[in-house]
């Protein structure tokens, strides 16, 4: 107890002394907020969306208009979702019902309702609405940016730092001394861990001042997915560290893995309307259950049986990647 | 004199290359032992297998009598060839570090002391001139109190000044009654501290025992050396002769008799040096090359 106290307390110094890295933690996330902030300021009016549920064809007078974009649904509560938040403008059932949903307070919602009775469905459709907060687009992307500052500070933190270690010796100095690989290892997630929680945790506090974003659920229940999300990232980052000595490789390989989450994950765009692989890749992707989980709870008010799911995949890949970083660690490079 | 480590039919292959070949021998309490040889000798695997680092190909390794001793961690102090410390602690942190690995240190101001590290105690451990870094990293090696010392080429790269300095530590670290196994190249370090030594050769013993009778047993001449110009050219081809670099050695029985008979041969003595045998000179004798080639 007394080597994994010193040992993170160690670790932990070296971090906050660092100035290059720990500026680099505070600055980088609340700029990437501020930068899409004031570029999605203005309203994308060039085009509308419109859903409709169930997902098997869109109202064929409706496909080849250029200034809709049709995205399919197949799970309605989304979908209803997306209308309450203003995400989608529009939401037709084709199941017969002959009728569609739309948010009386979005400003987009009118006109593709006028272009819809005026063109194509008639007059006869019936109407439901469904009044929600706007979510700005900064909104949406939040939980994302603040996932992706935990997945590159917790692998490169840990992995990167693992391969010096053991690249310029100081792992050789450790395995001389009674001191456990488990102990070690155990020492620098911890670090990691606190320090990215602090870090944020202030940055969220400082980017909700300026930007007031939108948060429904229970902040303890945000608290438990960046702590599960940040372990399993953590995780991860053990494995590219198990045997490596050589930093280039390492960084190609974390980049390997950092570029399919940052483009997959959600962080970014949505992939509804992308094709089907693409949400297979993603749901084997960390990322993805750290940022959906995290949205749902900011932007739906989900409680912990509607992120369960998420929670017990981060859990699940967490144990899997523990074992193959213990199975695969070594001291020093073969 | 009770023997706290032994080593037997050592062998460990890399790939395609035998780095050690079947060493054996055993090291008594209390004493200072020496692993001499060249450059690629075999040295560091060797010691490194003692210290529990790398795994031997096949071999046993005994600490006080037993294999993979479960103290041996615990009771043993060990100071690799290069090593990087954390970035961003003080070496005073850095000492603390340590000292929380082990169930027993010693005070740390005391080592500060012993390790003269009083001048420098405060500032990062990455930021130390080459004389200080090694004798943090001797600190390091004995923050337990060790039974047993490891010391693998511990003054490689330092001046003169500080390679006598970290020589009078060694000393002192002797006189504890500290058991020290040493690896160097260099035969003065091994002349001046070790009291049992085993030159070693691709991977294999070719020589053990004290400096002393080494020495001895080997050498019955002594050395007188000339610039290789000043000497007659009918002296170049003598059997008792050899040449090592701009220099002539001539082995001597008799230091008068050989002096004598280079005057009378009109040979020009202000480059003359007279000296003893040096284990370089039994490195060279068994080998055929230096220690330092």
């Amino acid at each position: 107890m007394n080597q994994l106290l010193n040992l993170f307390l160690a670790r932990t110094k070296e971090y906050y002394r660092d100035r290059g890295s720990l500026s680099w933690s505070f600055i980088m996330p609340p700029l990437i907020i501020a930068v899409v902030a004031l570029a999605f300021s203005r309203e994308d009016t060039t085009l509308f969306k419109v859903g409709y549920y169930p997902a098997d064809t869109p109202p064929a007078v409706l496909a080849d208009k250029g200034y809709l974009q049709m995205l399919p649904y197949s799970d309605e509560l989304k979908a209803r979702q997306r209308v309450e938040h203003h995400q989608l403008d529009l939401l037709i059932y084709t199941d017969g019902s002959q009728h569609y949903l739309y948010n009386p307070t979005s400003v987009r919602a009118q006109p593709v309702r006028d272009l819809i009775a005026s063109d194509t469905i008639g007059a006869d459709w019936s109407a439901e609405t469904l009044a929600g907060r706007k979510i700005r687009y900064v909104d949406w992307v939040i939980p994302g940016i603040l996932a992706m500052n935990l997945m590159f500070s917790g692998l490169f933190g840990v992995g990167y730092v693992i391969v010096r270690y053991r690249k310029n010796g100081v792992l050789k100095r450790l395995q001389a001394a009674p001191v456990s690989p488990l102990t070690f290892l155990t020492a620098q997630m911890l670090s990691r861990l606190l320090i990215m929680l602090m870090v944020s945790i202030m940055v969220y506090l400082v980017s909700d001042w300026f930007l007031n974003f939108l948060m429904l659920g229970s902040y303890w229940l945000l608290l438990l997915i960046a702590v599960l999300g940040n372990i399993c990232i953590l995780s991860l980052g053990l494995i590219v560290a198990s045997r490596l000595a050589n930093e280039e490789l390492a960084n190609g390989l974390l980049n390997f893995l950092t570029f399919p989450m940052l483009l997959l994950s959600e962080v970014w765009f949505s992939l509804d309307g992308a094709p089907h692989w693409m949400s297979v890749v993603a749901e084997a992707l960390p990322l993805t259950h750290i940022v959906q989980a995290a949205r749902s709870v900011m932007l739906d008010g989900a409680g912990i049986n509607e992120v369960g799911y998420h929670l017990l995949v981060l859990g699940a890949m967490t144990a899997v990647f523990l074992l193959l970083a213990a199975k695969l660690f070594r001291w020093r490079s073969d | 004199m009770t023997e706290i480590m032994e080593v037997r039919q050592l062998v460990k292959h890399f790939k395609r290359v035998q780095a050690v070949n079947g060493l054996s021998f055993a090291i008594p309490q209390g004493i200072c032992f020496g692993l001499l040889g060249p450059n690629g000798a075999g040295k560091t695997t060797t010691i490194e297998m003692m210290e529990g680092i790398t795994r031997p190909s096949s071999g046993q390794i005994l600490y006080k009598g037993q294999e993979n001793n479960p103290a041996f961690k615990q009771e043993a102090g060990i100071q690799f060839q290069s090593t990087a410390l954390m970035d961003f602690l003080a070496v005073r942190e850095v000492l603390q570090l340590f000292a929380s690995f082990y169930q027993h240190s010693q005070p740390l101001p005391h080592l500060i002391e012993q390790c003269q590290l009083g001048d420098f105690i405060d500032q990062p451990a990455t930021k130390l001139s080459g004389g200080q870094k090694q004798r943090l990293l001797l600190a390091l090696a004995l923050v337990n109190d060790p039974d047993i010392l490891f010391l693998d080429e511990p003054t490689t790269g330092l001046d003169p000044q500080s390679r006598r300095n970290f020589w009078r530590l060694i000393e002192e670290i002797k006189q504890q009654g500290k058991t020290v196994v040493l690896t160097t190249h260099y035969m003065d370090e091994a002349e001046q501290l070790c009291d049992q030594l085993v030159i070693v050769d691709k991977g294999q013993i070719i020589a053990e025992g004290s400096p002393r009778d080494l020495l001895r047993s080997h050498f019955q001449d002594v050395f007188v050396c000339l610039d290789s110009e000043d000497l007659p050219p009918e002296w170049q081809q003598r059997e008792n002769v050899t040449h090592q670099g701009r220099q002539s050695v001539i082995a001597s029985r008799s230091i008068e008799g050989t002096l004598q008979e280079l005057m009378q041969s009109g040979a020009k003595l202000h480059s003359l040096q007279v000296r003893n045998a040096t284990l370089d000179d039994l490195f060279l004798k068994l080998t055929g090359h230096s220690l330092r080639d």
